[in-house]
């Protein structure tokens, strides 16, 4: 039985050796992807992630121009949280710089941490909602009862124009999404620090 | 073509065969391999079959008659996808027939490394034995099993199903996906390394070329599905956030590195066929295959462009304008390879000496089908058109068409053309001819009202629907009762088969049938080209 068969040569352990590393490599990519496309949607704004980065010059503005930028809020199941904007809706002149206050409620009487994402509708606008600040960067811990209110800064950049994707729009969407926070300190640790900023104030 | 001096030998003079255990359990022979595959992939066949009933029995009516509750019928839904997929076509096409006849057709003794061999099957047996365990473990609240879609699109499989039904599917698609790439290692040393002397690439039979080409699509696809999986897994039970908005993940992600494995997967299931139906036509026209060359090329070019255009899965994720029109544009350009073969088959028959057989039949009515299917899919290629079809019964009709009636009709054209030389017996005319007609009728009234569906706006994926979708569905489940008809007619002609004294000719279906298989005895000995054949030149042939 062993006679007939055919002893794999060098050249046909080089092809399988060649062929497994093949496998690896593109193994090694599929998890490579994972940085790769977060680094894509931030450099590109794509899949509606907004983009970050410093102010314009207020001369950059455009007075005759705006895009009205609606808030959307959002808590997701197992965090005992309120979450509202101060307005619903804003006009936002193309190029200016404007803050938006959002307060955060802990209702429950635990204190507990949660994070924020974010994302604009339509996606589209990804690349033109830039953000100066966000409470959103941050992990946000609240006492039982503590309400916070956190700044988001940001401008619609007057390129929007320029992409025939985008130059008809004139309303576009901003919405957050509050969860529990997952990979943070255990919530009962967290208790000291509340590492981010944010004032009182009312609305 | 070029025709073979093989030196046929008394092989039944130092034929020694192991024992059965060692024989079927420990096998290394690649011809006993494909048979091993080939049997699993019937038996799986028949349990996503029967799950497909239980789906047509449910979809009869509007209203809930058999599933309680709706996340079973999921359940039914997701484990006949997964199962045709890895555990039947994908066994049935590459480790069936292409265990059995690539290294007869390419003049080796066996597969290069038969060892692995025996590995890559008995991993792809224990994914299946995964798979079913799943299908009895907790999935979603309250109901046992993965109702994910073959898919396994997170939040609903990672959220969406805190049972570990969904950890059984991941592992088997791991399992049997280890097993395909070692396969698909194989495949791609044993063509590269051990053709006879004298068979270069561009003399290789086509259906060595359709082998080639999807082994090399199993080797940088399936990888991105293991890790993918793998990503869900950890998602699932240690807390990463690869998929999970929460932690700064990305649902939309998985999509993508699902669709880049899932596009190519769709031609590695029907480029095989590709190669058994240039033979059948070939053989049973008389006719050498018509561009020879633009065939094997044509394969290559679709396993190519196959890798870019993964997109054309997600046009409702989301993406901009111009990579719309890229994916679109992609997608379209796949009809050019894929028209060249359909037409390239056609002109093989034009003008041959046709002959009618059962494994005729099957090839002739796959490119009908085959055709069907590939206008609906230029039909879904298009963003705007797909927008309004997307996850409807009419991406349903389309995929089966070119699967259902496209790989598993060449499964069974493949099966009656190769029977005498797989068993030696054969399966009488006409049953293959009654099993093909019944299956036709049967497939066509069950998937073609699925367009009507689907364009009515039914959806996929969902166990009740309106009264005004019940006409076509009842149309539709009537047609898989003819289609599960012609499955006995099958079972009677291979029974017939091995009852009957007839034994088949070496080359059964004389002048026509060029390749190397058909210059063994029927059954082939248990080891071959112990002598390797010289390929030679015939004058005039090209």
């Amino acid at each position: 039985m062993t006679a007939s068969r055919p002893d794999p040569t060098r050249a046909a352990r080089r092809t399988a050796l060649a062929c497994a590393g093949l496998a690896v490599g593109m193994i090694g990519l599929a998890f490579a992807s994972v940085p790769l496309y977060d680094a894509f949607c931030k450099a590109t704004g794509y899949d509606g992630t907004p983009r970050q980065g410093p102010a314009l010059a207020s001369s950059a503005a455009r007075a005759d121009d705006s895009m009205v930028v609606h808030f959307d809020t959002n808590v997701a199941p197992g965090l005992p949280w309120k979450f509202i904007p101060e307005t619903n809706n804003i006009a936002a002149k193309l190029g200016e710089t404007k803050t938006v206050f959002f307060r955060v409620q802990n209702t429950s009487s635990k204190p507990s941490t949660g994070v924020a994402t974010f994302n604009v509708q339509p996606g589209l606008m990804g690349g033109y909602f830039v953000k100066v600040a966000c409470f959103c960067f941050n992990e946000q811990t609240l006492q039982p009862g503590e309400t916070l209110d956190v700044p988001v800064v940001f401008y619609v950049d007057p390129a929007v124009r320029d992409d025939s994707n985008t130059a008809h729009l004139s309303e576009m969407t901003l919405s957050y999404t509050y969860f529990a926070s997952k990979n943070g300190q255990p919530v009962t640790a967290a208790v000291a620090t509340t590492g981010a900023s944010g004032t009182k104030r009312d609305f | 073509m070029a025709t073979a001096a093989a030196h046929a030998e008394a092989h039944e003079v130092h034929d020694h065969k192991p024992s059965f255990f060692a024989r079927w359990f420990l096998s290394t022979n690649h011809k006993d391999i494909g048979t091993l595959y080939l049997l699993f992939a019937f038996c799986a066949g028949m349990i996503g079959a029967f799950l497909s009933f239980g789906i047509r029995m449910e979809m009869e009516q509007p209203g809930l008659q058999f599933f309680s509750n709706p996340a079973t019928y999921n359940v039914f839904v997701t484990g006949h996808g997964l199962i045709m997929v890895f555990f039947m076509v994908m066994p049935a096409l590459i480790g069936g027939f292409g265990n059995w006849f690539v290294p007869l057709m390419i003049g080796a003794p066996d597969m290069a490394f038969p060892r692995m061999n025996n590995i890559s099957f008995w991993l792809t047996v224990a994914g299946f034995c995964s798979l079913l365990c799943s299908l009895f473990v907790e999935g979603a609240p309250g109901a046992s099993g993965a109702g994910t879609g073959w898919t396994v699109y997170p939040p609903l499989s990672t959220a969406g199903h805190p049972g570990p039904a969904v950890d059984f599917a991941i592992f088997a698609l791991h399992l049997s996906g280890a097993g395909s790439i070692l396969g698909a290692i194989n495949f791609i040393t044993t063509i590269l390394n051990m053709r006879a002397p004298g068979m270069t690439l561009h003399k290789m039979p086509l259906f060595a070329w359709a082998e080639l080409v999807t082994a090399f699509l199993l080797l940088l696809s399936l990888p991105v599905l293991a890790g993918a999986i793998t990503m869900l897994l950890t998602d699932r039970n240690f807390g990463t956030t690869f998929f999970d908005p929460a932690g700064g993940g990305d649902p939309i992600l998985y999509q993508h590195l699902f669709w880049f494995f899932g596009h190519p997967e769709v031609y590695i299931m029907i480029l095989p066929a590709f190669g058994i139906v240039s033979h059948i036509i070939s053989t049973f026209s008389r006719k050498p295959v018509f561009g020879y060359l633009a065939m094997a090329y044509a394969m290559v070019a679709i396993g190519v462009v196959g890798f870019v255009v993964w997109a054309h899965h997600m046009y409702t994720v989301g993406l901009s304008l111009q990579t719309q029109s890229y994916f679109v544009f992609a997608t379209m350009v796949i009809a050019v390879p894929t028209g060249v073969k359909i037409f390239s088959w056609i002109a093989t028959m034009w003008g041959g000496s046709i002959r009618f057989t059962a494994a005729m039949h099957w090839a002739v009515g796959f490119i009908f089908l085959f055709t069907v299917g590939g206008v609906t899919g230029v039909v879904l290629a298009n963003s705007a058109v797909d927008k309004y079809l997307h996850d409807t019964y009419y991406v349903v009709a389309h995929f089966h068409y070119v699967l259902s009636l496209g790989a598993v009709f060449i499964i069974f054209a493949g099966v009656y053309y190769w029977f005498p030389k797989m068993t030696g017996h054969i399966i009488p005319e006409w049953a293959g001819k009654l099993h093909f007609w019944l299956a036709f009728i049967g497939a066509n009234v069950l998937f073609f009202p699925m367009h009507f569906l689907g364009l009515a706006g039914m959806p996929r994926r969902y166990a009740d629907y309106p009264d005004a979708f019940a006409a076509w569905h009842k149309v539709s489940t009537y047609g898989g009762h003819i289609f599960g008809l012609s499955m006995f007619v099958f079972v009677i002609g291979v029974v017939l088969a091995f009852r009957s004294k007839e034994r088949a000719a070496d080359n059964p279906w004389g002048e026509g049938a060029t390749t190397l298989e058909w210059t063994l005895p029927s059954p082939p000995p248990f080891h071959q080209f112990e002598t390797l054949p010289r390929i030679v030149d015939e004058p005039g042939a090209h």
